[in-house]
């Protein structure tokens, strides 16, 4: 059946729509940040900010209320499940990520991650609907299958969560920097200032330290980014598993074995052998805090190179390892 | 996990029966073994196996697609043969690779063994004793009660025990009671699930590697395969396989549909096909279709491929039929543009061959003919014929899609359509008949499939237990007031512990307390 140009249309418009409002939103979260800390270094109560961040909150809402209309638009216009190409699919990861994002906030108070968490979101989908944009169409017949639905879902599902734990593990890194200097700074006397920043600083170096402090200063404690980052990653890490398993089940129904070491399914074995051993090195003595986080982000490093280099370079032309 | 009480943070870590990393003692070999168990190991060992997969992803692999390995050696005449020797084009075969994940397997087995002893041994005993000064640790409360101890310990016993919590009371000395609760055991039996459904899952990987076959074949509509190995174009069978394994179902293509975008791009494949158990039994028709195998005798009969076939019908000079079969032609591009040999070594004065192009839907390009659609919408067979020895006879073997020319001499070509005939100089005439479908087919038999399965489905399950479950514990002491404390007459003090998701864990503390003071 032939795309509904129409549709198509709308669901294009729509996307715009959601990168516009979601950037709106990041901005939203950056001026909570910003007047926060103005109002502490004026001793004000920190009201104003805060409303900030709620309509921030409720912009991010509203973004994502775009997106899934573009997303089920798309689907729509094409007759067919709206994940089957790289657009779509970045689509779908940055709508998880929100999703993810917005379901944390209904059970700990996390909104101190909003800029941190639109600013990819807005950058991916940037990218998303310029390089990666290509138009309605429809699906080569292995891919239509139930099987697909399911091992598609689970993999965007994983790969919002582990986005979102990226980006919490970045933070934790930043925090825990931010930890270790102050301790090592605090030892010697008159140096509170170095954590304690009140007055805006003079020179291009003193704001360039004094947001750096005011970042580490609206973070929480290095721990609980640790925690919240494991707790994504728990969530994210059976996901990928049955993402990958799912996925072997429609090979064998598509290709007639369940495991055939392309370079598809082998990035995606990488990356779920890079999260098992962050796993292991959270319960690993010496390996736990700054370590294993460099393993959860060398994890998501593996799922960038499963989603796009191996899409575009080692199956492409230019490379021998292709099954094509 | 050792019996001591768990007062600090270190102790919370005893809530698993992970290994410490011990590697002690004067047995050399002892000590080496410990090594091999212990979380670092295994930890090393996973970042290995993840490195190691690398180059298999990055150099053509000869299990994938062994033409781009020999354009690969090709292009590197000096390096190939290098990486070659140290097994480069066949990583998840090498002899490297398997030792990495061997290692990983045997340290596996010797983490588990003492891990499901030491848990079967936790699962039975009872939770630990409550530690003297709960109010030491980080998630813990007090308050007061007008209930004498034993009643207040008793209603708790009686509340935790409903929430599924493992519970022991103990009287202590001056009048004190306490009660230890235990939760979340599902946590390391859903790890140690998970870990030894690891070890089923090479376990069923092996099984197909070794008793398993594979096949493909190539079969026109209209004509019949039946499962014996010398039907299969290419046959593939495992280690310890043996012929006698092959179940005796046979089948015929009975049509074969495709249909198209109109961009060219593929939208439906259908190959109906009539097959029987074996010679004997009713035949039954089924539909393969991409993502939709014929399963019949635990082999499975997948549609992995199609193209044209050409009915071609060659005559001697005075009218007498010799050649007419429907020869496939191999597909060269998405549009079916196709390429194929015809062989006539006998009835003739002279041998014949002829080599093809056939384009489904004829079109004029700036780089010459091409099928500009792959529906046959309209067949166009460009010929050209050749004559001479077609070196049948050198017991050389000899490709039937390849005609070797250079010995031969052209005798013509020319460009017909479907029932239009040739007429060669010597009188030999060559009629294209028709176009007829033709579709290839993967038979497999994997037997390690169902145990691959079910190791699976543990491995989701395990890791859910594994990661979602909180092993918990929680202490509550009920002691006699200090004299002269009014109504109030019982001191409460309480405390929790959990190895993960300390959040979770304070907030079930709190919701348990809360239903405690009441
Ligand atoms: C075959 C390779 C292995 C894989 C893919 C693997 C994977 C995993 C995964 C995904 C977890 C996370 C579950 C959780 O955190 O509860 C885990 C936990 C664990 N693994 Fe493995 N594992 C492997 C081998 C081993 C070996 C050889 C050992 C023994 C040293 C081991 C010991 C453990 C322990 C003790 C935990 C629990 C960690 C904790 O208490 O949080 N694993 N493993």
């Amino acid at each position: 059946m032939a795309p509904n140009l129409h549709l198509a249309h709308i669901s294009d418009v729509l996307f715009t729509w959601t990168v516009f409002v979601y950037a709106v939103a990041m901005l939203g979260y950056a001026a909570e940040f910003a007047f926060a800390r103005l109002a502490r270094a004026r001793g004000e109560s920190p009201a104003r900010s805060i409303r900030l961040g709620q309509a921030a909150v409720a912009i991010t809402v509203a973004g994502w209320g775009l997106h899934i209309s573009s997303v089920v638009t798309r689907g729509l216009a094409a007759h067919r499940v709206p994940w089957g190409n790289m657009y779509e699919f970045s689509s779908m990861v940055s709508l998880v990520a929100v999703t993810v994002f917005l379901a944390m906030l209904t059970r700990q108070q996390v909104r101190f991650l909003g800029a941190f968490v639109m600013a990819p979101v807005v950058l991916y989908l940037g990218l998303a609907g310029t390089v990666l944009y290509v138009p309605a169409g429809p699906l080569q017949p292995v891919l239509n299958s139930y099987w697909i639905k399911i091992h598609v879902v689970a993999a965007i599902t994983a790969s919002g969560a582990f986005m979102v734990s990226g980006v919490v593990t970045v933070l934790y890194l930043m925090k825990s920097w931010l930890e270790r200097r102050a301790a090592s700074v605090s030892i010697g006397p008159g140096t509170a200032a170095a954590v304690e920043l009140r007055e805006p600083a003079v020179g291009v170096r003193g704001n360039a330290r004094a947001m750096v402090d005011g970042v580490a200063r609206w973070l929480p404690s290095s721990e609980r980014l640790d925690r919240l980052s494991y707790q994504v990653i728990g969530f994210a890490f059976p996901v990928w598993t049955f993402a990958i398993i799912a996925g072997a089940i429609w090979a064998k129904y598509a290709w007639s074995r369940y495991w055939g070491w392309d370079p598809k399914e082998t990035w995606s074995f990488i990356t779920w052998v890079v999260y098992a051993a962050y796993l292991h090195a959270r319960a690993t003595a010496g390996w736990r805090g700054r370590r294993a986080a460099y393993l959860s982000l060398l994890g998501f490093g593996c799922l960038m190179v499963d989603y796009y280099v191996v899409n575009t370079v080692i199956t492409g032309l230019h490379s021998y390892a292709g099954v094509g | 996990m050792t019996e001591t009480l768990p007062e600090t943070t270190s102790a919370a870590e005893r809530l698993s029966t992970a290994p410490a990393y011990t590697p002690s003692g004067r047995n050399p070999l002892l000590r080496a073994w410990r090594q091999l168990t212990s979380m670092r190991t295994a930890l090393l060992l996973l970042a290995l196996l993840a490195l190691a997969a690398v180059p298999g992803t990055l150099l053509p692999q000869r299990g994938l697609n062994p033409a781009k390995v020999a354009a690969y050696f090709s292009a590197h005449p000096h390096l190939a043969p290098w990486l070659d020797k140290l097994s480069l084009f066949d990583v998840f075969a090498a002899p490297w690779f398997a030792a990495i994940y061997l290692l990983l397997f045997v340290s596996l087995i010797g983490c588990l063994i003492p891990r499901l002893r030491l848990h079967v041994r936790a699962m039975r005993r009872q939770p630990p004793r409550a530690p003297r000064h709960l109010l030491r640790m980080t998630t813990s409360t007090d308050w007061q009660a007008s209930d004498v101890p034993q009643d207040v310990v008793a209603h708790a016993a009686g509340v935790l025990r409903s929430r599924r919590w493992r519970t022991v009371v103990t009287e202590e000395a001056d009048g004190a009671v306490s009660v230890a609760a235990e939760k979340g055991y599902l946590r390391e039996t859903g790890n140690l699930v998970f870990h030894v459904a690891l070890l089923l899952l090479l376990t069923g990987i092996a099984l197909g590697g070794m008793f398993g076959y594979k096949g493909t074949v190539l079969v026109t509509v209209g004509d019949g395969f039946s499962n014996v190995q010398s039907s299969y174009d290419v046959f593939s069978p495992s280690r310890f396989f043996s012929n006698t394994h092959l179940p005796p179902f046979s089948f015929t293509l009975q049509r074969f549909t495709a249909t198209y975008e109109p961009n060219g791009q593929p939208r439906s494949f259908d190959a109906v096909v009539g097959y029987q158990r074996t010679p004997n039994s009713a035949p039954k028709t089924f539909d393969i279709r991409p993502n939709d195998p014929l399963s019949v005798d635990g082999s499975d009969v997948y549609l992995v491929g199609h193209g044209y076939a050409l009915q071609i019908q060659v005559r001697d000079p005075h009218g007498r039929v010799v050649y007419n079969n429907a020869t496939p032609f191999l597909p060269d591009d998405a549009m079916f543009t196709s390429h194929g040999v015809v062989k006539v070594p006998n009835g003739l004065a002279h041998q014949l061959g002829l080599t093809g192009f056939f384009y489904p839907t004829y079109g004029s390009t700036a780089l010459g003919a091409q099928s500009v659609y792959p529906a046959a919408d309209d067949p166009t067979l460009d010929l050209a014929a050749w004559q001479g020895d077609l070196g049948l006879s050198s017991g050389q073997p000899q490709s039937v899609y390849d005609l070797p020319v250079a010995s031969l001499k052209n005798v013509g070509t020319t460009q017909l359509t479907p029932g239009k005939t040739w007429r060669l100089a010597d009188g030999t005439s060559v009629t294209f008949v028709g176009v007829r479908d033709w579709a290839t087919f993967q038979v497999a038999h994997d037997p390690g499939t169902k145990l691959v399965l079910v190791a699976a489905v543990l491995i989701v399950l395990g890791l859910l237990a594994s990661l979602r479950v909180r092993r918990r514990r929680f202490w509550l002491r009920a002691a006699p007031a200090a004299a002269g404390a009014g109504s109030r007459r019982t001191v409460v003090h309480a405390a929790g512990l959990a190895r993960s998701d300390a959040d979770g864990n304070a907030s079930e503390f709190d919701r348990l307390v809360h239903q405690l003071k009441d």
